[in-house]
């Protein structure tokens, strides 16, 4: 089972649950942690992994060879990315605009376009507290993170139940590091901007056909817009988490939830059985 | 016209509580929400909108079923695997037009995307130009540089004095969109191990982009000690903590009515973010 941890709004909580949920499970079987928020990865900081591997993460650039070279500009006319520029006898590639499409290298007409790799970040894998561990770290000054994403994902283990640790926000890494979930749990906190970004990734979530139910983190602040928007939704409410300061305080330590209050754990394995329910649920339905 | 944009690395440190509150002290300035795919600012200022755009985004490949032979050729070279089964996965073409390019039949086609809007508004305080992208949509950068370029222009137009920008959180695509030709980054962090962690690397984005940087600590007393640290830190880094904001429930409150921290309150935190902006507006006026 796949279980991905969002949110829309950053700061909510996600890292603390995907920490503690995965060391909740690890005595009930095998789990695996994927830290797919590669921009900002911090489930190592709480969690202090032994890396075990290391692999660069690669996109495919162009390569000019002028001494075959016309300057016939097919591949600066081709290119979306405006990645390739081509000037009466000079030709300048911007790998930074370059997504590694290949498109270029195949179609020129002579041939002269060959590929080289060009690193944009790490995936790292090893184990943390008895949980086969992995994430992935973007370079800093660069901007596409799904390839890192692609590969931290390569890593999940077929035999495990896996939590995917997600980005902030709703678009491309988000939409990359869910998809194929069996279920997304999704984090939020009382508040209007709590609310407005829980709304957004709902909608995400369910363009994605993934079946997904909520945390509700730091209860007590704010209002009730949230709990009227889940119950409006037909959200389920998995998980609720008081706002404790005790709970900041052990966080901000790099002390997770459920090794700083051991009596966490059991709400989590109770989390996890009831995104259990909810998966089969939906499953039986499909298969009906 | 000079640019501040509030940065954090790690989402949830306070970046839009504080541009909301440097835009009601500023008086004036073009406002912009570079945050466009979870966009919290428009909770704060209740903007009026003025103009509404489409955002197209780039093309996604469409595959014409019936004279499609199924040889395979675009599945094989699609390294982005946004073709299975002769189809077309949206949230995962990038747009490069390569297997409509090859295709032997001529059976796919660029469709041009329609991947959000954005807006020009009018708030209390001034201008306000802030957008939504779609929904698994992509492209979040480029709807950033649509949205700053429009506030520029904005501000050239109307003799501003500054530009204020509320971020978003990471260090990729949209947050380098958003740094890029910025006359300073307000990096806003936490007294955590992830906020120190995140930090770190924000600053090496500002580094990279050639943007000076000013650090403000927000809950500073959640851990005192980690506070200290990044105050060393940045130090060391020959940048600059700013300001240090307690934890402060008139935050959360401030959001709840949708006002600024510094119009819901009149005391705390609001005496830290004026001094803050105090500096900001200095160093940008420097």
């Amino acid at each position: 089972m796949i279980i991905s941890i969002a949110s829309g709004k950053g700061g909510t909580g996600k890292t603390l649950v995907a920490t503690s949920l995965a060391l909740s499970l690890k005595d009930r079987g095998q789990v695996q942690l994927l830290d797919c928020d590669v921009e900002e990865p911090n489930d190592h900081v709480l969690l202090k992994p032994v890396f075990t591997s290391s692999e660069a993460v690669c996109i495919q650039v162009p390569k000019v060879d002028e001494g075959k070279c016309t300057y016939c500009g097919k591949c600066a006319e081709f290119c979306a990315y405006h990645a390739i520029a081509i000037f009466p006898k000079n030709v300048l590639v911007f790998p930074q605009l370059c997504h590694g499409c290949g498109a270029c290298s195949y179609l020129c007409p002579e041939k002269a376009i060959s590929e080289e790799r060009r690193e944009i970040g790490v995936v790292e894998s090893g184990n943390a507290a008895g949980i086969e561990f992995a994430h992935g770290k973007l370079n800093v000054g660069e901007a596409m993170a799904t390839p890192v994403i692609r590969m931290v994902k390569a890593q999940a283990n077929q035999r495990s139940n896996v939590i995917i640790d997600v980005s902030p926000g709703t678009s491309c890494p988000v939409v990359e590091s869910i998809k194929g979930s069996d279920f997304c749990l999704l984090v939020t906190e009382p508040t209007p901007f709590g609310l407005n970004d829980l709304a957004l990734a709902v909608e995400t979530v369910r363009e994605l056909g993934i079946p997904c139910g909520i945390v509700l983190n730091r209860a007590g602040v704010g209002n009730s817009g949230v709990e009227e928007y889940c119950g409006k939704e037909n959200l389920p409410v998995l998980l609720t988490i008081p706002l404790d300061i005790d709970i900041a305080r052990n966080y901000s330590r790099g002390v997770t939830l459920v090794q700083g209050m051991p009596h966490w754990k059991e709400s989590f394995i109770n989390l996890f059985e009831r995104i259990q329910e909810s998966a089969g649920e939906r499953s039986r339905s499909l298969k009906r | 016209m000079k640019e501040v944009v509030v940065l954090s690395g790690k989402g949830g440190t306070g970046k839009t509580s504080i541009a909301g509150s440097f835009a009601a002290l500023a008086k004036g300035a073009v406002l912009v929400d570079c945050d466009v795919d979870a966009a919290d600012l428009h909770l704060l200022l209740q903007p009026a909108i003025r103009e509404k755009r489409e955002f197209w985004s780039g093309q996604v490949a469409a595959i014409d079923e019936s004279p499609c032979t199924k040889c395979g050729l675009c599945q094989e070279l699609c390294r982005f695997k946004a073709i299975k089964d002769f189809r077309v996965d949206g949230t995962s073409c990038e747009g490069c037009g390569f297997c409509s390019h090859v295709c032997p039949v001529e059976a796919i086609s660029m469709k041009e995307n329609m991947a959000g809007y954005w807006f020009i508004s009018d708030t209390r305080y001034g201008p306000l130009v802030h957008a939504r992208l779609g929904i698994a949509q992509e492209n979040s950068g480029k709807l950033v540089a649509v949205v700053r370029q429009q506030a520029r222009e904005l501000a050239q137009k109307q003799g501003t004095k500054y530009i204020i920008s509320d971020g978003p959180p990471g260090i990729g695509c949209p947050v380098i969109s958003s740094i890029s030709g910025a006359n300073l980054a307000l990096l806003v962090t936490e007294p955590t191990l992830s906020g120190i962690y995140d930090l770190e690397r924000v600053l090496g984005v500002c580094r990279h982009f050639d943007v000076p940087p000013l650090v403000c600590i927000n809950k500073c007393d959640i851990n005192e000690a980690n506070s200290r640290r990044i105050e060393a830190y940045c130090q060391a880094q020959g940048s600059r903590v700013a300001a240090r904001i307690p934890f402060d429930r008139v935050f959360t409150e401030a959001m709840v009515a949708g006002l600024p921290v510094v119009e819901y309150s009149r005391n705390g935190a609001s005496h830290q973010i004026e001094a803050l902006w105090k500096q900001v507006s200095e160093q940008l006026s420097g």
